[in-house]
């Protein structure tokens, strides 16, 4: 038998080998385009409206700017972790508050506790959009020299934080 | 009714032809973005709150004067390439522009290999000496 009549079956396997593999990425997660590049350059009102942040407040120390809403019910889920984050040491918990009102996103704070060390006001979409965000919540590990490090899509879990967040956050000290 | 539809299309004319030089570059410019949580429609098409978002950043930034290249390019950087609706040809995406030419190039040689090869002329036999008179017996038979 030759074996030329099997160059279809095989091109055809092949094929399904590249779909197959296709369908085992979530299309909804995008690379980041922001790695290893400084963090965008913003000048936002905080959550109070008593004062204006900027890059300023990344620098010298880690920081972990996470992306919520009071709207945004996946950050309901994740905010009990973000509270244990709260008590690591040497890690700045920057909130931006996305396409909210004030008064929403402090009702929400107090409901579900504050873990944040300074909250980033973005009710227009202004800083969400220079950083690429596509959804809530979204967390960025901004290190010492404000250089995004890495992005995390969705919400952080106990084990994304064990697995990859913490031991990043540790090697940037 | 004719009279409130007339005043509608005139109203919906001025509207039309009050579309400035400039939003009609920002819809030009949106037209080519993709609007991300949608995969497939550009963020002028797309009613996601994302979109809306964006094409007010694309609004802004032609607003502080940045010509039409500096704010996809912006949009770009925040986005990567997935925000472009149209591919750019880059090394990464050399596959993807020339890989269809390579395979219509590819099969056309295959078809004209494999048509000279068929119609490529039967040697010519010459018959042998009792095929000949075989032959010539047969014919005159028939008549």
């Amino acid at each position: 038998m030759s074996l030329r009549g099997l160059i279809p079956l095989g091109a055809f396997i092949m094929l399904l080998g590249a779909l197959a593999f296709g369908l085992t990425r979530d299309p909804r997660i995008l690379p980041s385009e922001l790695i290893e590049k400084p963090f965008p350059e913003f000048a936002l009102e905080n959550l109070k409206g008593d004062a204006v942040l900027d890059t300023s407040i990344l620098k010298d120390q880690v920081s972990l700017v996470n992306v919520f809403g009071s709207w945004c019910v996946a950050c309901t889920v994740e905010h009990p972790q973000l509270m244990v984050l709260r008590d690591v040491p040497d890690l700045q918990l920057i909130g931006i508050d996305w396409r909210d009102t004030r008064d929403a996103a402090n009702r929400w704070l107090v409901r579900n506790g504050n873990p944040y060390d300074l909250v980033v006001f973005d009710p227009k979409s202004k800083l969400i959009v220079e950083l690429g965000v596509t959804g809530a919540p979204e967390t960025f590990i901004v290190d010492k020299a404000g250089k995004i490090r890495y992005k995390h899509v969705g919400i952080i879990t106990p084990e994304d934080w064990d697995d990859t967040l913490r031991p990043l956050v540790e090697s940037l000290q | 009714m004719r009279l409130i539809f007339l005043i509608s299309l005139c109203l919906a004319g001025t509207a039309f032809a009050q579309t400035s030089q400039q939003e009609q570059r920002a819809r030009d410019i949106g037209a080519q973005l993709r609007c991300v949580v949608c995969q497939n429609q550009s963020i002028e098409e797309s009613d996601a709150q994302l979109a809306q978002d964006m094409r007010r950043v694309v609004r802004e930034e032609l607003a502080t004067g940045a010509s039409d290249a500096e704010v996809i390019e912006r949009i770009r950087e925040s986005y990567g390439d997935y925000v472009l609706l149209k591919p750019p040809v880059q090394s990464n995406t050399y596959v993807l522009w020339f890989f269809p030419a390579i395979l219509v190039l590819l099969s056309l040689g295959w078809f004209l290999f494999r048509r000279r090869r068929e119609t490529e002329p039967l040697a010519v036999e010459t018959l042998s000496q009792s095929d000949e008179t075989l032959l010539k017996s047969l014919m005159d038979d028939k008549s």
